[in-house]
């Protein structure tokens, strides 16, 4: 079995944001990213099913991780390897990407690499889309189960427990799939050091998206961009008697 | 300009999430003109429709097969409905239905979709759609390349439409067998919960890690709820220990809300979580810590231990 994992690089979310001079764009030069937090999560089920397998079965799992984005990817790409993928696939371009794009450049690595399973984020935390799985399910004619908190294997079925906004659904659906990780799926693994200098040997398949035949045309244009700070003057109050008068106060009870 | 909105059936309701997007269809008519249909697919849904056709004439999809919202079928149900009505603009609410079924029928439908909308203004002759990136930290306009357009509406950001007087009900003509069916539903556990639904709320109490167990959560935060008819909302890290059900949780990646008060109880205030809140009309907190980051977005602040605070609060309430 062949799991692909997509892994976007983002900024760090802890760090303030800057926007270019134009202000189409978050200026990330200098600032430190990490791979989307969402993406590291699917990777790191990807490596428990694998170690599952190889204990029940003991076959063997290939993991394949795939980034579509500038050379400054690399970092994450073996932070990834370092965390456990097998190899990568890194798609080069330094042109603005929206989820529409990343996802008809997954399905052009998808039809070369032919994987049983994907698993993704559900969302990129910089653009804070939630599209791409969707669309690559569609462009792949697979079944989709967004937003997993659970995912299990039973004969040739696989099982999830999706995370909606009225409790936790159940489905399932037969193998090739799409799978988008919630939180709550696992706690993904750091990348020791020594596995760092491993991940420098392991092989990084490098395209463009014109190899891969593939017009980079945004469907989401960016016009401007403005950082927001919803700071407010906050009164302290000495007890909960002052804070019911000045809830009262403020019409909010 | 075709306005479809794929709006979702609440038992006999339109559900309340699926009326902000009324009102975002409403905003693109008053900038740019158009003509707005509703579609409803579901099982058992004659008495939403009739609800729906309140709002604008209303269009069914009914089959036993659509009892359960599954991505393949629904998405491919969807982009049918949207290109038999000719949309050029088709809006649903911001659900994880919205995100799951409707951005696959986005796909379908050639893939230009803007999520988590909460403007829309006439620029120079286009549409173009305000929306936030980096969890709330950026606002962005953004224009739509393609048609349809498929937009979802940020809850928070649109207050329901209120009906205007009841329309027609047309059942829609589509071969419901052929859609695909490769997503089977197993089961669902839904909350069992008198509260309102946390985006509902004009109260919402919410809290965090400083609660220990789930007990403690359903006591002070449920307690408080209820003492005042609010709803209860949570921190991702009160949902990971187990502490609060995931549909309480609020922030970048749950639940994004604006009620008029929200009080937040042993929440740190961390950048994901102020993303789900930080438009409250009213915000307070209760924490230990008077250094605690949501204090920086909030209007009141009690620093103390809401292991005690919540009893006196219930009992003064
Ligand atoms: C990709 C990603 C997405 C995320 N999305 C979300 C999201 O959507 N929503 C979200 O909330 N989080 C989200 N998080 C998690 C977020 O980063 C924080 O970890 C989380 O919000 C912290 O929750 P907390 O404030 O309850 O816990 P903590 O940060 O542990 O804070 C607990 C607070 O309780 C106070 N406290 C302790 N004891 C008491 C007491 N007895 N009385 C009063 N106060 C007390 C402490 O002083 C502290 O301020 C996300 C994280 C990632 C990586
Ligand atoms: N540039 C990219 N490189 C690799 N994966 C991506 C990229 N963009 C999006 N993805 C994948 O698609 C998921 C959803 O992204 P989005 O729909 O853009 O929020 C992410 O969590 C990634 O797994």
């Amino acid at each position: 079995m062949k799991i692909l994992v997509p892994t976007k690089r983002v900024p760090d979310p802890d760090q303030p944001i800057h926007l270019n001079a134009d202000k189409t764009a978050a200026d990330l030069s200098g600032i430190p990213c990490i791979i989307n937090p969402f993406d590291a999560i699917a990777l790191e089920e990807a490596l428990r099913i694998r170690e599952e397998e190889r204990s029940q079965a003991g076959s063997d799992i290939e993991i394949v991780a795939v980034c579509i984005g500038p050379q400054a990817c690399e970092k994450e790409i073996r932070i990834a390897l370092a965390m456990g993928a097998d190899r990568a696939v890194h798609v080069v371009s330094d042109e603005y990407i929206d989820s529409w794009v990343a996802s008809s450049l997954l399905k052009a690595v998808v039809d070369k690499e032919q994987p049983d399973l994907i698993i993704m984020g559900k969302q990129a935390i910089d653009a804070d889309n939630n599209q791409a799985g969707q669309f690559l399910a569609h462009h792949l004619n697979w079944p989709q189960a967004t937003f997993a908190s659970e995912i299990s294997f039973e004969g040739d079925r696989v099982k999830v427990a999706r995370e909606t906004d009225t409790g936790i659904e159940n489905v399932s659906m037969t193998l090739p799939a799409v799978i988008t990780t919630d939180l709550r799926l696992n706690e993904p693994r750091y990348a020791s050091l020594p596995a760092m200098m491993k991940a420098k040997r392991k092989p990084v398949d490098i395209s463009t998206p014109e190899d891969l035949g593939v017009a980079v045309e945004p469907r989401v244009e960016i016009i401007s961009m403005e950082t927001l700070s919803a700071k407010r003057n906050c009164v302290r109050v000495n007890n909960v008697d002052e804070l019911i008068a000045k809830l009262k106060e403020a019409g909010a009870l | 300009m075709k306005i479809l909105i794929i709006a979702e059936a609440q038992g006999s309701e339109v559900r309340h999430a699926s009326r902000s997007a009324i009102t975002l269809a409403k905003n693109v008519v008053a900038a740019e003109n158009g003509d707005i249909e509703i579609a409803i697919i579901g099982d058992d849904i004659a008495a939403a429709a009739k609800a729906a056709s309140a709002y604008a004439p209303t269009f069914t999809l009914s089959d036993a097969l659509f009892s359960h919202p599954t991505a393949d079928r629904y998405g491919a149900a969807i982009a049918q409905i949207a290109q038999q009505r000719g949309a050029d603009l088709v809006i649903a609410a911001s659900t994880s239905h919205g995100k799951d079924c409707v951005a696959r029928a986005a796909a379908a439908l050639g893939g230009t979709m803007v999520t988590d909308a909460t403007a829309c203004e006439n620029r120079d002759g286009k549409l173009i759609w305000q929306r936030t990136m980096h969890a709330g930290g950026v606002a962005a306009w953004v224009a739509a390349h393609g048609s349809p357009v498929v937009v979802t509406a940020l809850q928070s950001a649109y207050e329901p439409a209120e009906p205007t007087g009841e329309t027609s009900v047309t059942a829609l003509n589509i071969d419901v067998v052929a859609l695909p069916s490769a997503i089977q539903f197993d089961s669902v556990t839904t909350k069992q919960s008198d509260r309102p639904d946390v985006t509902e709320a004009a109260i919402v109490i919410s809290g965090g890690r400083a609660f220990k167990t789930a007990e403690d959560y359903e006591r002070l935060i449920g307690g408080l709820a209820d003492k005042i008819g609010g709803g209860t909302g949570s921190s991702r890290a009160a949902v990971d220990a187990g502490i609060a059900p995931n549909e309480n949780q609020v922030g970048q990646t749950g639940k994004i809300i604006a009620p008029d008060l929200y009080l937040g109880i042993g929440i740190s205030g961390a950048v994901q979580h102020l993303a789900g809140m930080k438009n409250s009309k009213i915000i307070a907190a209760i924490n230990t810590d008077d250094e605690a980051p949501l204090l920086d977005y909030a209007d009141f602040a009690l620093i103390a231990d809401a292991y005690e605070a919540i009893p006196e609060m219930m009992e003064k309430l």
